[in-house]
């Protein structure tokens, strides 16, 4: 009698496993992610009207970007969304800590504050829009009561960006807020007792007990919140359609005009303002992977 | 026995070619949603089968703003035998990419070089004809009439009259213009006007097929003539939809207009009348040019993917009949292209036949004759200035870096 060897699958069966629970998520992300950003870095090097032949053009769309005024202005709006977004995240804990007490309805209150959260961008677009409407929205009739002057808050260039990333910290600050709740949930109660005994109160009490414990929430928070930033799109789009005069204009909603929209036909121009997005996210990206990393060896 | 299949293959070939000609069934994409172009459509796919019986025609009717971009895909991916298109510089980059047939044969058998002869230009390239223009209609200045009366002014008859009433609508407390420029090409047919009524139809088809620089000297003559009315344009126009500003005329906030006859109907929704809304022509500013007009002209074509041309060029040649375009237009209230068809009798619909027929040449508007980039940049431009008149060196400036890499 003689024992058969075990089989290739029975020997190797605890490593290839988890090869092939992953198989199919990877093989998405490599048609959908990986491959596409490569062509995209491929197409930026030609012009190409995304119908006809394409013409080698080497870095000439990235000499035309350095030259484009309107670069220059997406890259200073994609700034500004950056830096003024980044405020849902301390308004959102505001927020949170506010609701965060045992008092009747409270549910309600927190799903009301949730609320803008949950409904589409387009509707929170078009709610700001009629809500800065010259003529008949409120907001102007408010500043014309004060001021004896309507303001058209997305027809004059000097506001129209504010007026977009008010829009947008709107249903940002709902999700900062969510995800600090759920933090608070998981406060230590010993250690609040402790800092109480030792005459914690008020800020000090926030600063040195509360804000450290909520440190993977605020990871969280930062990361949602500058991704969202750099890939604002849809509310420009409903709001102001870039304008006005392409003043509210970030990269991505400019790589749409000119790769996608009614007069874009610039598929390698845009392109390239799609690779210049990518590798300003990349940054971003990198920082946070690495910081990770850290903090998961550290634990 | 080979000789019996090669046979029975044949038959079989035969029956299927057949079925495909007997059963024919088009597919049409298009882009007619608002309520009387859509009913415009379905008589004509109606009265089509009628006339047509064995072809059936199956309609794909695309929101207006979506189709734009959604004729890009479906032209490359997945054609129908018919698309709905505009003509002249907008047709350019189809053509150019071999994605349209060339119908010069549809235009020879129906005689349509002569029926169809105000649009032949705009539907010709390389000496080849690309669709079948089926309806246009006329731009001008729409005008409240109360308005006027209340301001005490008439009807201007050159740009200084047009000018110097503004000022009495300014003390009136009226917008002298109004446009809402949120999706930028109203601002396009103000200019249009300006600079052909300043430097004439060749120049200004010259700068739009990219021939004169924008830093030009009669170009800079066009934005001052416009600097004259730009304090009296309604000031948050960048920031309201062209309905919007529609209703600031109705409503008696504003005096004129500067559109196409599509806008009657929104003003009649809004509540003005054939008696109180008037229509003029754009007035004259250099004394002795030719008058030309905007008439942007909308077109059937067939895309060289089609898998049924033959019933196609059937299609496009009933769309081209004196009948077809009579009956549509009228539902339309536009006019026919068609020179033996009738137009309507509404009063808008003859003031823009007399305006047309006694134009000395049409022009398609500003986003059909000038290619997308030029376009797109051009009408931001056109916006930016009539905000902020100053940067007017500056927007000349930038349009003239988009020209010289626009038209390469």
């Amino acid at each position: 009698m003689t024992v058969s060897p075990p089989g290739f699958w029975k020997r190797h069966q605890r490593s290839l496993a988890p090869w092939l629970f992953l198989a199919p998520g990877m093989l998405m992300f490599v048609i959908y992610v990986v491959i596409p950003i490569f062509q995209s870095i491929w197409i930026s090097f030609y012009q190409w009207d995304g119908l006809g032949p394409k013409t080698w053009v080497g870095t000439q769309n990235y000499v035309d970007l350095l030259d484009d005024d309107s670069f220059y202005t997406s890259l200073k709006n994609n700034f500004i969304w950056l830096v003024l977004y980044l405020l849902a995240v301390p308004a959102g804990l505001a927020v949170a800590l506010f609701l965060n007490q045992a008092v009747a309805g409270i549910r309600i209150y927190k799903s009301l504050f949730f609320f803008p959260f949950v409904i589409s961008q387009v509707v929170v677009g078009l709610v700001f829009s009629w809500f800065y409407a010259p003529d008949f929205g409120l907001l102007p009739k408010i500043i014309a009561f004060f001021t004896g002057k309507e303001v058209a808050i997305l027809a004059d260039d000097r506001y129209a960006t504010y007026g977009v990333i008010a829009a947008g910290l709107w249903p940002q600050i709902a999700y900062c807020m969510i995800l600090y709740l759920t933090g608070l949930n998981n406060i230590n109660p010993e250690q609040v007792e402790a800092a109480r005994m030792d005459n914690a109160r008020g800020l000090s009490m926030l600063w040195h007990i509360i804000i450290p414990q909520l440190r993977p929430a605020t990871f969280i928070a930062i990361v949602v919140t500058v991704i969202g930033a750099l890939r604002s799109f849809d509310l420009i789009s409903i709001m102001t359609v870039g304008g006005p005069y392409g003043s509210t204009r970030v990269l991505s909603y400019f790589m749409y005009e000119q790769a996608l929209s009614e007069y874009g036909v610039a598929m390698g121009y845009g392109a390239a303002i799609a690779v210049v997005l990518f590798a300003i996210m990349l940054i971003f990206i990198t920082i946070f992977v690495v910081r990770m990393l850290a903090q998961e060896r550290n634990a | 026995m080979n000789y019996f299949k090669t046979l029975s293959g044949l038959a079989l070939g035969l029956a299927l070619s057949a079925t495909t000609t007997l059963a024919g069934e088009i597919v049409v994409n298009s882009d007619q949603t608002d309520p009387a172009p859509k009913k415009a459509m379905e008589e004509l796919v109606a009265d089509f089968q009628k006339a047509n019986p064995g072809i059936t025609v199956k309609w794909n009717n695309f929101d207006h703003e979506g189709y734009k971009s959604a004729i890009r895909n479906f032209l490359t991916a997945d054609a129908p035998d018919v698309a709905a298109w505009y003509a002249g510089n907008r047709m350019a980059p189809f053509v150019k990419a071999g994605l349209f047939e060339d119908v010069t044969d549809v235009w020879a058998a129906n005689g349509l070089d002569d029926t169809l002869k105000s649009a032949a230009a705009s539907m010709t390239m390389d000496g080849k004809k690309w669709g079948v223009p089926y309806t246009y209609y006329q731009w001008g200045i729409y005008y409240n009439k109360d308005v006027y009366k209340k301001a005490g002014v008439t009807e201007p008859k050159n740009w200084d009259e047009f000018v110097a009433n503004c000022e009495k609508f300014k003390a009136a407390g009226v917008d002298c213009l109004t446009t809402g420029t949120k999706a930028l090409w109203p601002a396009a047919g103000i200019f249009d006007y300006i600079n052909m009524r300043t430097n004439g139809y060749e120049f200004h088809m010259d700068l739009t097929a990219g021939k004169v620089a924008w830093t030009d000297a009669k170009v800079k003559a066009t934005f001052a003539n416009w600097a004259k009315i730009t304090p009296y344009i309604t000031a948050n126009a960048a920031a309201i939809d062209w309905q919007d500003a529609a209703a600031l005329l109705s409503q008696g906030k504003a005096a004129n207009y500067v559109m196409g006859n599509f806008a009657v109907a929104t003003f009649k929704d809004g509540g003005m009348t054939n008696d109180n809304l008037g229509f003029m022509i754009f007035p004259e500013i250099t004394a002795g040019i030719p008058r030309a007009e905007e008439a942007p002209t909308d077109t059937f074509h067939i895309p060289s993917g089609a898998k049924n041309k033959e019933d196609a060029r059937k299609f496009l040649a009933y769309v081209a009949s004196p009948e077809a375009q009579t009956k549509m237009n009228a539902t339309l209230g536009q006019l026919p292209v068609n020179n033996k068809a009738t137009a309507g009798d509404d009063p808008f619909i003859k003031a823009g036949f007399e305006e047309l027929s006694s134009a000395y040449a049409l022009a398609q508007f500003f986003d059909r004759d000038a290619p997308a980039d030029m376009a797109k940049a051009g009408m931001e431009g056109f916006q930016e200035f009539m905000a902020k008149p100053e940067n007017v060196d500056a927007i000349l400036e930038r349009l003239e870096k988009v020209r010289q890499k626009a038209y390469k």
